[in-house]
């Protein structure tokens, strides 16, 4: 194997951000970030989910028919995703509903199948567990940092406990509506790209075309 | 000529090699506010026009020199009126205190009066703008080697014009930033902008802070005042009851109503597309497009009709009077950067806009105005019509010569 048990686990938390530089998960990023209590919920059910999937299809990959892959991968998902939100409904209802459909959509969620058919399939158990739970945290990590943004100067407040006192209350902070909306993330995504881009410039992809230059002094 | 001595005296510390190469933007764009560019193609062909991009720039801003003389003075006109309407006593703010220390009264029967309380409205919003979007100009200009052009000009008195006279100066700041770099800088600057970007901040401030940027309070700087505009009288009464509340079809055609700066005179408007058109800065086909889509589209609705919704029965010539449909038509439709750029093209992406301003402003009960969204969504289609008309003219073509 050419990874350590280390670089699985380090990696996918920013050298290979399954969100800012795979473009992967991105559609729950933008709906569960409004508050960072979601967000880490969220963050521990894809974790959760990523790695006992990963777990569970390698250690039937050798077992698994070519043809029909994506069928059984699916199946050891969803019983998975269906496991989280029974829990979820039974201990943290209010939070579930506030996560509504998006616990199921963890089925869709392109890392989780991405995972399972890029490393599970090809790799041992402990592995793909520990590779499961690398990306897991490197989703999770984009969805924290987002939160924060977007609960901070959405509502003045960091898992509820107010930080800016806001305007309505009789404090000084006018809090910006639009974080509140679900397209902000896509703002904040885009921003955390272009600073882990000038971070690490080998994440940058080579340009599809050049502009000519036309002009000069 | 001891500017441009000194200019040139000046000059090879600031070129490849010299003291300070890195501010080479910063040298450029005081250089070039005063003197012509020193621009020249490189690449063929060599045509040879006076028209350059600064000129193009300035003309723009020109343009807008009616709608910035009408703003001022119906700013503070509006301001004055309601002062005058709830008394003295309402008169409160720094502004009050520097007129009356020079003796001007609030009486919005005098036009000084009006333009200089109007001014005073103007001057900080368009400073605040110059200052806080330069600056961001002056930074990626210099950290990606760029030049600081005049397009900042047009971007900062486009924006000023869309605000209302209410608007907080963070909050202006805070949208020409988000303008300038997510709007235009991060696409590359000038020129590679496919939004608008005064359109963008002014879109980025309407989600965020809907309390400053709408609603029936924010148009006229008066604190306690409300007055509805004359669209949300449209939604909610239908255009018919606008006369009762005082506003006709002229006073609206000529501006005297609330809105913000240089959105409500439509002749004001009119005299900048003259201006425009004449010298060939703004395409004509945005135009008709336009005019063809909310006027089609209108009286497609009219004929529906809604007995629920007042604004189906509004006729088209009433939708190009109120709000923000001159402006926005004459100084942001016509953007070329944003808009398509083939003929054909420029009909659709203007009809495309002109049915979309009557779609929102008449079905979507949540935005009373449409323009902004309006434009903002033409100019994401903009590239997407392009392809579409020049792959049909490919084919056409292609069919010649079977």
């Amino acid at each position: 194997m050419s990874q350590t048990r280390r670089e699985m686990l380090v990696d996918p938390l920013v050298d290979n951000n399954p969100i800012t530089l795979q473009v992967l998960g991105i559609c729950s990023a933008l709906a569960v970030t409004s508050s960072l209590q979601v967000a880490f919920v969220m963050t521990l059910a894809v974790t959760f989910v990523t790695a006992f999937a990963s777990m569970f299809i390698s250690l039937l990959r050798n077992q698994i028919p070519g043809s029909i892959r994506i069928i059984v991968q699916m199946v050891i998902i969803a019983s998975l995703v269906i496991l989280v939100d029974q829990i979820l409904k039974a201990y943290a209802f209010q939070i579930s509903k506030t996560l509504s459909v998006f616990v199921g959509l963890i089925i869709t969620n392109c890392i989780v199948m991405g995972r399972a058919e890029a490393f599970a399939m090809k790799n041992p158990p402990v592995a793909s567990f520990i590779d499961g739970i690398g990306n897991g945290l490197g989703y999770g990590l984009i969805l924290m940092l987002v939160g924060f943004f977007r609960e901070l100067f959405g509502s003045g407040s960091l898992f509820g406990v107010t930080i800016l006192e806001t305007v309505n209350n009789g404090g000084w902070y006018v809090p910006n509506g639009m974080l509140l909306l679900p397209p902000s993330a896509f703002f904040i995504i885009g921003l955390l790209i272009w600073g882990f881009r000038t971070w690490k410039p080998a994440q940058v992809e080579d340009r599809e075309y050049k502009i000519q230059t036309v002009e000069a002094h | 000529m001891g500017l441009r001595n000194f200019f040139d005296r000046i000059e090879p510390n600031f070129t490849k090699g010299g003291k300070y190469e890195k501010y080479f933007p910063i040298y450029e764009m005081i250089e070039s506010f005063i003197y012509t560019p020193k621009t020249v193609t490189t690449a063929a062909p060599h045509a040879r026009s006076y028209v350059d991009m600064k000129r193009i720039m300035t003309y723009v801003v020109i343009a807008t020199i009616p709608c910035i003389l009408f703003g001022m003075w119906n700013t503070g006109y509006q301001a004055n009126s309601a002062i005058a309407a709830m008394g003295p006593d309402a008169a409160t703010g720094w502004r009050i205190g520097i007129l009356q220390a020079f003796g001007i009264s609030q009486d919005p029967s005098s036009w000084f009066a009006n333009f200089s309380h109007g001014f005073l409205y103007f001057l900080p919003i368009y400073l605040t703008t110059l200052i806080v979007g330069g600056i961001w100009e002056v930074i990626f200009a210099t950290v990606r080697g760029h030049e600081v052009n005049e397009g900042f000009l047009v971007t900062s008195m486009l924006y000023t014009l869309i605000m209302p006279a209410t608007a907080p100066l963070w909050q202006v700041a805070l949208g020409i930033s988000f303008g300038v770099v997510i709007g235009k800088e991060v696409f590359g600057g000038t020129g590679k902008n496919f939004l608008n970007p005064a359109l963008v901040g002014r879109a980025f401030l309407y989600f965020a802070y809907p309390a400053s940027m709408s609603g029936d309070t924010v148009w006229t700087p008066v604190d306690g005042f409300s007055g509805a505009t004359a669209l949300s009288v449209s939604a909610s009464e239908g255009y018919q009851q606008l006369a009762a509340n005082g506003l006709t079809w002229w006073d609206s055609f000529f501006g005297f109503m609330q809105g913000s700066f240089g959105e409500t005179s439509t002749l004001a408007c009119l005299i900048g597309l003259a201006f425009l058109l004449t010298t060939r800065i703004a395409n004509y086909r945005l135009i008709l497009g336009c005019l063809a889509g909310t006027i089609g589209f209108s009286l497609l609705l009219n004929l529906i009709g809604s007995d629920s919704n007042p604004m189906f029965s509004m006729p088209f010539y009433w939708h190009i009077v109120v709000g923000g449909y001159a402006f926005g038509m004459v100084f942001m439709v016509t953007e070329p950067v944003s808009a398509s750029h083939t003929n054909l093209g420029r009909y659709i992406y203007g009809a495309l806009i002109g049915v979309m301003v009557v779609l929102i402003r008449v079905i979507n009960p949540a935005f009373p105005e449409g323009m902004m969204l309006a434009i903002l969504f033409g100019n994401v289609f903009a590239p997407l019509i392009d392809y579409f008309v020049v792959q049909a003219n490919i084919k056409r073509r292609a069919r010649r010569h079977v």
